[in-house]
């Protein structure tokens, strides 16, 4: 199990590195939220993985799944969610203001003519 | 339990909706309300630095949960400093921003500049890493809506890259925490200095691993290179008063690097050793270099003051890098001094783009207000290539004093002095081609109804500015003393463990049987 999950991220955040560095919003866009997801795993992880344990401490109960690392994954899906949802709205009125979704600056014409 | 420290945090998350809700088309009452608030935020900091001046440490327990379980918002000196410059700050932004019009030019200014704060002032005061978190969302949601406020097109592009690569950097943030949590268990920062020392030099490659990986997303909000490629153009391009109090942003990057490098992941501690202690000042003293030669290389005013910054920052990570009392001492002087210099020039640049319609560093005829810009454009420019007699001198002296003894010290003085020397040739003909070449030129067209004199108000909230440089210079060896003492508080952390960790908050105990 413990190679499965591993590979799951390995694989989303490989998938999302190459995405992000595609210099286009709508592939950047995506590799985010990919990392995104992988990184809610990973954090889910980081608590060990624990199948059909109680998470909350009890007399009788000596193996536990950590309660603490899915408070923080749902916090992380939150705010992950709300700020890929801000990028999209930005990305799409950068992309219906200028006709053109490139990340990267572009030669830009100055203010006024006469460059020294 | 002391209740003020949480205020910081509360004021601005209640006047943020308030300004929202109930005065949402009454510009005038949102201006009441958002200034009321901050200078009584101002009052609030000015108390609680009063408060801890002795070197005592409040901890504050949400929900009385006892630490490290619970939430812990904690001042200390230098969170307290911190909270205290960012409402200064933000008190004369907010009266550029009204001076100049810049709250009229779209929604929401207001309430978006309360959420701002509110992210700014929590990362100070927070004592847990995951909050940290938490907080550089709150202040970077707040920013995006900030940077492109007023709207345009090359805004938006430059939002893009800003909100994509501090993104990018938010998912490296938690890949850190999920890093440090699955090796020491806890997210505390006080909890954390103590496991940090326990764990087996046998097994470090996890510790190290996050410990890089959190760097690595301080550097990004620090703006080191070769992660600062987000500034330049978010920097010039926000509006400037937005610009101005963005200074402040890249200084809670710096703020982490302190904290979590003098507390959690020490020099002296074994398992890190061979990391940032060895490699963060290299990489600062190359963000000194790029930051001086982009001022050079810059064809607008706005750029180049947005890369007098990555250099600035590089000086204070420089001092940071040297992870001794004597430089983290430095280090908070010159981050005091180049707050305030940086929010100067953009609130300048800004000037000059009201008075002739656009920055380019090309001989224009002469702008509107063109003396007084001129004379501030001067004192700013002097305060930040670091020439007597203002505060920017005084804090490379203490910066190039505190690298006296370390191995790389040739290497720093080096890079200091002639960086200074490229950045004043940078800033010299910047002013001399916007400011002095432009009485030669005889304006062939009337001026175009967009150029205006700057209002009254926009000048004398840069006025306020200078005054607080002056003072930042006048008080030097007292702001200096407290500074060495916060260092002096900042390595030897005991007080501060002791205060989150041993306070008598409640725990939920088993409940006996009956």
């Amino acid at each position: 199990m413990e190679f499965l999950v591993a590979s799951a991220i390995g694989l989303m955040t490989a998938a999302g590195i190459y995405l992000v560095l595609r210099l286009r919003t709508f592939p950047v866009i995506l590799g985010i939220s990919l990392l995104t997801y992988a990184v809610n795993v990973f954090l889910f992880t980081s608590g060990r993985l624990v199948i059909g344990a109680p998470p909350v401490l009890r007399d009788d109960v000596s193996n536990y799944a950590d309660p603490l690392p899915q408070a923080l994954v749902l916090t992380a899906i939150v705010i992950s969610f709300g700020m890929t949802a801000v990028a999209v709205m930005i990305g799409l009125g950068a992309f219906l203001g200028s006709d053109d979704d490139h990340i990267d600056d572009q030669a830009e014409a100055s203010s006024s003519a006469g460059q020294p | 339990m002391n209740h003020w420290i949480i205020a910081p945090v509360i004021l601005p998350a209640l006047l943020a909706p308030f300004i929202v809700l109930a005065a949402r088309y009454h510009l005038g009452i949102q201006r009441v309300f958002s200034i009321a608030g901050i200078v009584a935020l101002i009052a609030i900091a000015g108390g609680l630095a009063w408060q801890v001046s002795d070197g005592s440490v409040i901890s504050y327990r949400l929900g009385d949960w006892a630490g490290p379980f619970g939430i812990v918002i904690v001042g200390d000196r230098l969170s307290t400093l911190m909270v205290l410059l960012t409402s200064v700050l933000a008190l004369f932004v907010l009266l550029y921003a009204i001076g100049s019009g810049w709250d009229d030019r779209g929604r929401h200014f207001h309430a978006l500049f309360q959420f701002q704060l509110m992210g700014i002032l929590g990362a100070f005061l927070t004592g847990d890493l995951f909050n940290l978190f938490v907080f550089f969302e709150v202040l970077l949601i707040a920013s995006y809506g900030l940077m492109i406020h007023a709207g345009g097109n090359a805004r938006l592009r430059a939002g893009v890259q800003y909100v994509l690569f501090n993104l990018i950097g938010s998912t490296l943030f938690l890949f850190a925490l999920g890093a440090i949590y699955a090796e020491t268990g806890t997210l505390n920062m006080a909890d954390l200095s103590e496991r940090v020392a326990l764990i087996d030099p046998s097994e470090t490659v996890g510790i190290r691993l996050a410990a890089v990986l959190l760097l690595l997303v301080f550097a990004i909000k620090a703006a080191l290179v070769p992660l600062h490629f987000w500034l330049p153009s978010s920097y010039a391009e926000a509006p400037a008063p937005v610009a101005a109090l963005f200074a402040i942003m890249t200084k809670v990057g710096a703020y982490s690097i302190i904290r979590v490098y003098t507390m959690v992941f020490p020099p002296e501690v074994d398992v890190t050793s061979g990391l940032h202690d060895t490699w963060l000042l290299p990489f600062a003293l190359v963000s000194v270099v790029v930051g001086m030669v982009g001022v050079l290389a810059a064809r607008k005013l706005d750029r180049l003051v947005a890369f007098s910054v990555v250099g600035s920052m590089g000086m204070v990570v420089t001092a940071i890098a040297l992870f001794s009392p004597i430089g983290i001492a430095a280090a908070l002087y010159y981050i005091v001094h180049s707050t305030l210099a940086a929010a100067v020039l953009f609130m300048v640049s800004d000037l000059v783009r009201t008075g002739r319609g656009n920055v380019d560093l090309t001989p224009q005829p002469p702008m509107a207000g063109t003396h007084l810009t001129a004379g501030m454009f001067f004192v700013g420019a002097i305060a930040m290539t670091g020439l007597p007699p203002l505060s920017g001198f005084l804090g490379k002296l203490l910066v190039l004093d505190a690298a006296y003894d370390n191995t790389l010290m040739t290497w720093v003085w080096a890079v200091v002095l002639i960086s200074s020397l490229i950045s004043i040739v940078g800033f010299a003909r910047a002013g001399s081609v916007v400011f002095w070449i432009s009485h030669s030129i005889e304006p062939s067209e009337p001026r175009s109804a967009e150029v205006r004199q700057p209002s009254a108000l926009a000048y004398s909230a840069v006025g306020g500015l200078f005054a607080l440089l002056v003072a930042h210079t006048v008080f030097a060896g007292s702001v200096h003393a407290y500074t060495t003492k916060m260092a002096a508080q900042l390595f030897a952390p005991q007080a501060y463990i002791s205060a989150v960790l041993d306070s008598p908050g409640k725990l939920s105990e088993p409940k006996e049987e009956n």
